[in-house]
Formats: structure tokens, sequence, C-alpha cells
């Protein structure tokens, strides 16, 4: 491992299924607790953007994307997320996509050689679950670069791999299945103490400063959480592929310089990392924490609709087509990165970009800019109780960006009694809705909150 | 803008208008038989008289064989003409210029539009192959249309509970006098607590905030002015004719504020300009505009010059524009009472103003009166087309 950490990123979903809820729904379970999950509107592309977006400055290197919940088969998911972070089209771009191992998968890739490790995913439960209530939405990011810049670096890893029926879906399944608890947990435990074990000898260490543990087997997770003392643990389920991510950014929100990090990881087999903290750590923070504790509760009705478990009326309206594959091909640029153009002559901003300027009729003199981390304000605003969307009502703002440019977007996230002329407002990399089998990405506005600045 | 005009160059001698509704059992060949049959009803005309046709439909048919098919018009010249809502006076603007320039003697508008069919609520637009990214694929017409009452509400300081009122207003007075028209879909008068508490479609617009769909047709005659006389006693003289494209940039310019319709604007100076109107509030008697939801009355009320800026809404509420007030704006009822057949609105708006000239418009006929105005618009706030007509009973003192 020649690569260090020199960023990373987390995002969840603002949504929280309430167990109160769930047991009022359904009677079954515990009324206590809640879990994050991802909007209608977001998958695990949209929230591997998320990650990456804040942290993807610059040329990124390989980008390597880790997921249980592909939003495609058969077509590079990785590549909308190279195009949704500005790379463009230069450098290399794959999906590892499996099991929540992938995770580890990614990191290692990117520790290897450089490049930008995302992981994201959806995680579903058949409905009165233990996985529907112990699974977790959200997405991270790690940024691999020269030791010197980095603010984590790692030190020792060993890995051991073993086939056995613990965890598995069939192609084309909602939800996973799992073989019964204590065949997992006696067959994790061996393994993960042999790579523990491993790991940190090479590392010249007998303990480390934080444990992260993670595993979607949950018996064997809190088995090792305590064996191995991990303490503090992020008070958040099981996150797939994204899972080792958001313990590690978690972690990393937190660790002072010099610190050491042991990482475990038991899926289909263990691996163990060392990392070590250097100065530069606290650099930038995540914010992991912050972001799970500000979610806002959805009706379980609503959570069983988003994923698919509830079938509703739909409009009387003719659905949405699907994005047609040449336009979107063209106007890349735009759809993913939110990429318009400034009139060199007068400054006007058009989105999407122009060729002849609708401010000053200046003719083919522009420079390409993307507004996608932009702040703008709210001018007009409405509620759509008729468009077709997968949650109505829908909810459109004129939005007018600060230093110019302006788009008719719809809001994510937002209630109708909260939109306002005037709200501030960023974008957030959002799917409009899903036409035969194309998922259409573009970017929707999110109303700021005063705590987030500007 | 060399915009010249054709004033009194050409004249209506002969309309026709179906009644608009749900005809489950018309089709689009039907409604246009209906239509062009009552146009020719009289002893003046027969089809081998008109020259050429220019038939306006959005979405019911493709190309001049629409036409000419169902009434088995023998080798004329149809053009078919698209330009959203203002379609059917789109239709009217060519074959009255084919009329003005010479090239015919005789030239027939027709307008045709039927959306009951589809089985949705609200305009269904043909998909074009896109990117996915224009949020006009996705919201709809009320909502594009709602942006309207918040920003004017803002930009005006009016109270959001005055402006409900004048929205109210609006679609009162238009059900009111579309209860006195036996053409019109809605022909009955609604309570205000009704319409104020309908259900919600977008923004602060309910069901009766909004025109619904239907089905129509509607024709007109035009000849050149001094033959007009040759057809009937009682011709309607064109006075202009405008119709605007503008550039679309409202969606992407801060600097447009949701408050008026440029479009609307610059085809009314022009239209005016034609005409030799210079202050169409009191030379108007009668004024049929395109209250697709009840925001844009409002709005146009301004656009238009009917009102200052700003004051639209009180002049609403003071009844300024009710059949009896000092104009009579929608006296037929409107897209309100018609619902919106989208080739024929723009034909439908002329045929009240021929009605009201020739004093055949029955229980709403309205004193004397002597110039019409029709408009229409296409698109959304920001980015539109506007169509704007004068009509007049008299050739103008040269």
């Amino acid at each position: 491992m020649t690569q260090g950490i020199v960023g990373y990123g987390a995002y969840l979903p603002v949504h929280r299924l309430e167990f109160a809820d769930l047991a009022a729904t359904l009677g079954t379970g515990s009324p206590k607790g809640s879990r994050v999950v991802a909007g209608f509107d977001e998958d695990a592309t949209t929230m591997g953007v998320a990650a990456a977006r804040p942290i993807a400055e610059g040329p990124i290197g390989p980008l390597w994307f880790a997921t249980t919940s592909p939003p495609y088969a058969e077509k590079t998911n990785a590549a909308a997320v190279h195009a949704a972070v500005g790379a463009g089209e230069d450098g290399f771009a794959v999906d590892l996509a499996g099991s929540s191992r992938s995770g580890t998968g990614a990191l290692r890739a990117a520790a290897a050689g450089g490049g930008l490790a995302v992981f994201a995913d959806v995680r579903v439960g058949m409905p009165g679950s233990a996985d529907e209530r112990e699974g977790a939405d959200g997405g991270a990011a790690f940024r691999f670069g020269p030791v010197a810049d980095a603010l984590a670096v790692p030190v020792a890893a060993a890995s051991l791999t073993a086939e056995f029926l613990d965890r598995w879906r069939a192609p084309g399944d909602l939800t996973s299945r799992q073989w019964e608890e204590r065949f997992g947990l006696e067959m994790y435990t061996p393994l993960v103490a042999e790579a523990v074990a491993r790991a940190l000898g090479e590392a010249g260490i007998t303990a480390a400063d934080h444990v992260v543990v993670s595993s979607p087997h949950a018996r064997t997770a809190a088995t090792l959480a305590s064996k191995y003392g991990a303490q503090d643990v992020l008070p958040l389920g099981h996150a797939g592929a994204a899972d080792l991510g958001l313990r590690l950014a978690d972690v990393l929100d937190r660790a002072t310089p010099g610190q050491t990090i042991l990482t475990i990881s038991a899926v289909d087999g263990a691996d163990a990392t060392v990392w070590r903290t250097t100065d530069r750590v606290g650099s930038t923070r995540a914010g992991v924490r912050a972001q799970l504790e500000a979610g806002r509760a959805i009706p379980y009705a609503t959570y069983l609709t988003w994923r698919g478990f509830l079938e509703r009326e739909l409009p009387r309206r003719p659905e949405p087509e699907r994005p047609a594959g040449p336009p979107a091909a063209r106007n890349a640029g735009w759809k993913f990165a939110f990429v318009g153009s400034r009139c060199d002559k007068c400054g006007f901003v058009h989105l999407p970009p122009a060729r002849v300027c609708a401010s000053c009729r200046t003719v083919g003199q522009m420079t390409k800019t993307s507004l996608a981390d932009a702040v703008g304000t709210v001018a007009t605003y409405t509620v759509d109780r008729l468009a077709f969307s997968p949650s109505p009502p829908m909810i459109n703002a004129v939005v007018d960006f600060d230093g110019g440019g302006r788009s008719l977007l719809e809001l994510a996230d937002a209630r109708a009694d909260e939109v306002a002329i005037g709200r501030r407002v960023r974008l957030t990399f959002r799917r409009l809705y899903t036409a035969d089998g194309v998922h259409n990405y573009f970017w929707k506005a999110r109303l700021m909150e005063e705590s987030d600045g500007q | 803008m060399a915009s010249r005009g054709i004033r009194d160059r050409v004249a209506v001698v002969a309309m026709g208008c179906t009644t608009f509704g749900e005809h489950w059992d018309r089709s689009v060949d039907d409604l246009l038989v209906d239509a062009v049959t009552e146009c020719l009803s009289g002893d003046a005309l027969t089809p081998e008289e008109i020259d050429a046709y220019w038939l306006g439909t959005m979405t019911s048919g493709l190309s001049g064989l629409t036409l000419s098919r169902p009434l088995a018009i023998d080798n004329k010249p149809v053009s078919r003409v698209e330009n959203f809502c203002a379609t059917g006076s789109e239709a009217f603007r060519n074959a009255c210029y084919a009329v003005a320039c010479g090239a015919y003697d005789t030239a027939m508008a027709v307008g045709v539009e039927k959306l009951k069919d589809s089985g949705y609520s609200g305009l269904v637009r043909p998909a074009m192959a896109s990117d996915g990214t224009s949020a006009e694929l996705t919201s709809t017409a009320p909502a594009a249309f709602s942006l309207l009452d918040p920003a004017y509400c803002a930009k005006y300081g009016v109270d959001p509970a005055a402006m409900r009122e004048a929205m109210t207003h609006v679609a009162w007075k238009n059900h009111v006098n579309g209860a006195r028209n036996p053409r019109a879909q809605f022909r009955k008068a609604v309570p205000k607590e009704k319409i104020a508490g309908s259900p919600l479609i977008a923004g602060r617009l309910g069901v009766f905030d909004c025109s619904g769909v239907s089905d129509g047709a509607a024709a007109a005659v035009i000849v050149r002015a001094e033959d007009a006389h040759r057809y009937t006693d009682r011709p309607m003289f064109v006075k202009g004719l405008s119709l605007i494209a503008g550039p679309g940039s409202g969606p992407v310019d801060p600097g447009y504020d949701y408050t008026t319709f440029p479009e609307v604007v610059a085809s009314a100076a022009d239209a005016y300009a034609q005409a030799g109107i210079t202050d169409a509030a009191s030379q108007l008697s009668l004024a049929e505009v395109h209250d697709c939801f009840t925001p844009t009355e409002i709005v146009l009320m301004e656009d238009l010059g009917f009102s200052p800026r700003g004051e639209a809404w009180k002049h609403v509420l003071d009844g300024a524009f009710d059949l009896d007030g000092r104009l009579p704006v929608n006296p037929d009822g409107g897209l309100k009472s018609f619902g919106h057949p989208v080739g024929a609105s723009g034909l439908r708006m002329l045929f009240e103003c021929w009605l009201q000239l020739r004093g055949e418009a029955g229980e709403r006929q309205l004193d004397n009166p002597t110039l019409g105005l029709t408009h229409n618009l296409g698109g959304r706030p920001g980015a539109c087309v506007s169509f704007v007509s004068i009509v007049g009973k008299e050739l103008s003192a040269a």
C-alpha cells in the first residue's frame, strides 16, 4: 500500500423510518428507534455522488464504486458517479457490485494505486423483518493520494476468505436471506480472530485506539465489537457495501493525530486493516453523527411505497418518457454535472448551456461552467399535485443562483409548507423517475437550513 | 418592427362553431364537418368558392388531409399549422394574410381539437426524444401558471387572500358568462365559495382555477374587405393580427419576474399599432382572452393594457371586466366555460366577436360593440407564443 486517505465524505439521507409507526402498522417489533431511509429519488448512484462530490475536485484517478444495490446491471454505475462528480471523461471507473465485502474491495483498490473509493447502498428487507429494521441507507467516499498528503494511512492488512452460506440474494430479488445466526457467528469468529492477529502483528501493535466493525451478520458485528473493544459504535444499522466506509468516516471524524484504527469486516471471510492517522486528520470532517441526528420521520406507508412494497394508483397523466440515449450523451455535462455556459461577452449564465446568448445574442462565445456547487434563492415556486411523480406532490421552484443563472428545478426532501420565495437552496443529484428501466438522473434543489451557512 | 398589418384589407363573412364539450359520440372528422358545414350554411357561400384552407390542430391530426379527407375537399391547398394554444389563431392569421396578399379570393380557417378521447386530464403533448432534464417534461401546465401567483403577490405586496379572491372572481365571472352561452361546455354559474374551496391542483390553483379539456371545432371564411358585402350585410373586419414567439428565456433569466408575459405585451403593442388603437382599455368593446388559469387572466389585464401594473387584481374585484363592467372580458365564458380544445380555441374567441359585433350574442349581447380583441397564448410563463387580433364592425374612416 503506497497511498493514504487524503479526503473522505459521507452521506446519510434525511428520512427516518420510525419503528413506532412500523409497529403500529404491522403489529410487530419494538416501537423504539428508527432507521435511515433513502428517498424515493435516491439510490446507490445518487448517494455515492453525494458522498464523493465534496472531495472530487481536480483529477480523481480511478474510481471504484462498491454497492450491493446497483441501480443498473450490465451498465457501469460508476460511470454516472464519475460524470456527476465532474470528472468528465478522463479516467477509469468500475463497479464492485455484489456483497458488502465490495466495500473493502474498493478501499483496497484505491489504497493500492490511488483514486476514489465510493460506496453506497439501499438496504431493503421484507416488511416486518429484522433486515428492514436493522438496515441503513447511505454512502461514503475516500480519496487516496500520496502519503505525504494523507490524513490516515493503511499500515497493515490481512484477509481470509471462506465459502459458506451466510447471506445471499438471487439476481432480481429485492431482499436477501440469511442462514440461522449461530452458524454465522461460529464461522466468522475464528476467521476474524486470525485476520486481526495478522494485521495487528504486521502493524506491530497489540491493540488499536479505535476499532471499527462491519458485518451484515448483526450478531457477529455486535459480538466482535464487544470482543475487540469498539467504543462509541455508530448507532446506524448495516449499510451494506457502504457500512465499513461510513463507520471509518465516523471514526475519522473524531480521531486525533497519531492514533491507530483497526477496521474489521466480516463478510464471506474476514478483512482486518490497521490505519494510522497523521497530523492532517481533522482538517476535514464528514459529519456522520450530525447527519444521523438531522433526520426526520416519514410515514411507514410512504416508505413501503418508495421501496415498491405498496403499489398506489398513478395520477391520470401520461407517464414520463425514458430519457433518450443520444441527447443524454450529448448533454452529459449538463445532465450529470450541471454544466451550463457563461457568455464571454456579457457574463449571462445559461442553464442548460446555449450557443446564442439569451441576453446579448452573441453567438458561440461561451465558456462551460458547472453550477453543481452553487447556492441559489427561490424566485417563485409551486406544488404540483397533478404531476406524475413517484412520491407526489411534486414541488418545483424557480431558482436564481448567486452569480447568475436560473433554473426551474424540483425540490428534494421538502414538504409543501416549507418552500417560500427567498428560501436558499443548494443542489443535489437525484433520480427524477425511472421509465422503461432507464433511471432519469438529474439535479434537484434542496432547501438549506440556517445552519448550512450563507 | 416592420409590422405593417392588413388593417381593413380582409373581412370575415361566415363562421361556424360546434358546441364544446365531451363529445364521446363525435370524432375529429365529425367536429370538422360540423364546424365547416355551419360556417357554409348560409346561402352566400359554397365549398367550391373556398380557394384555400388553413387547418389548426396541435395533436388531433397531421397534414392537410386531416381536413380534406372528411370534407372531401377536391384538390385544394390545405395547410396544417400548429402553434401551441394559439394554433387556431395561427390558422386564422395565415388565411387572412393569404387573402390580403391577393393569392386567393376566399380562404377558410378551421381549428379542431379532440382531447377527451385520451382519457387524461390536461393536455397531452407528443413526446420528443430528450435528455430528461427539462422540468417541463414532468411539471404540469397548472403548475407552470401557478408560479404567477406567489410572484405577483410578492412583487406588488398583494395580500395572498386578496389575490385568492381576485382569482376566484375571474372563475366566477367566466362561469356566469358561460351559463348564458348554449355552446359552452359548462353552463352553470358556480358559487364563489365552491371555487375558492375546490381541491388543489397546483400551488393555490384549485380545480376551478383551471380550464378544462374538451372537444370542439370552429371555422371562419375570409374574403377581401371590398368583397365582404357580397356575402353578408354584417361582415367583421380584421384590424390587426400579431403573433409573437418569445426567446423562451424566462425560465433561464433571473431578470424575468413571473408577473407578466412579455410576449403578450409585444403582440398587443404590435396589434394595437396595426389597428390604430391608442388606448385599448377605452377603445375596445370586448376582449376574449386566454384564461387558461385564473392568475393568467389577471396578469393579462395588465399585459394587454387594461389595467396598470399591480392594479389588475383590484379591477377584477371591482367588476371592471364583468359583462356589465367597463370592458367585458370573456363574455362568452372563456376557456373556463368552454374547456380548451387547443386548435379550436382561438377561432372560438373570434366567433364570440363575430356574434357580438353582429348583435347575435343573445342573452350576453353587449350594447352596440364596435371593436373586439382576441388573445391566445401557448407555452408557459417566460417561454410562450402570444397572439392578439383586433376585429371591428366598421371600416375605419380613411
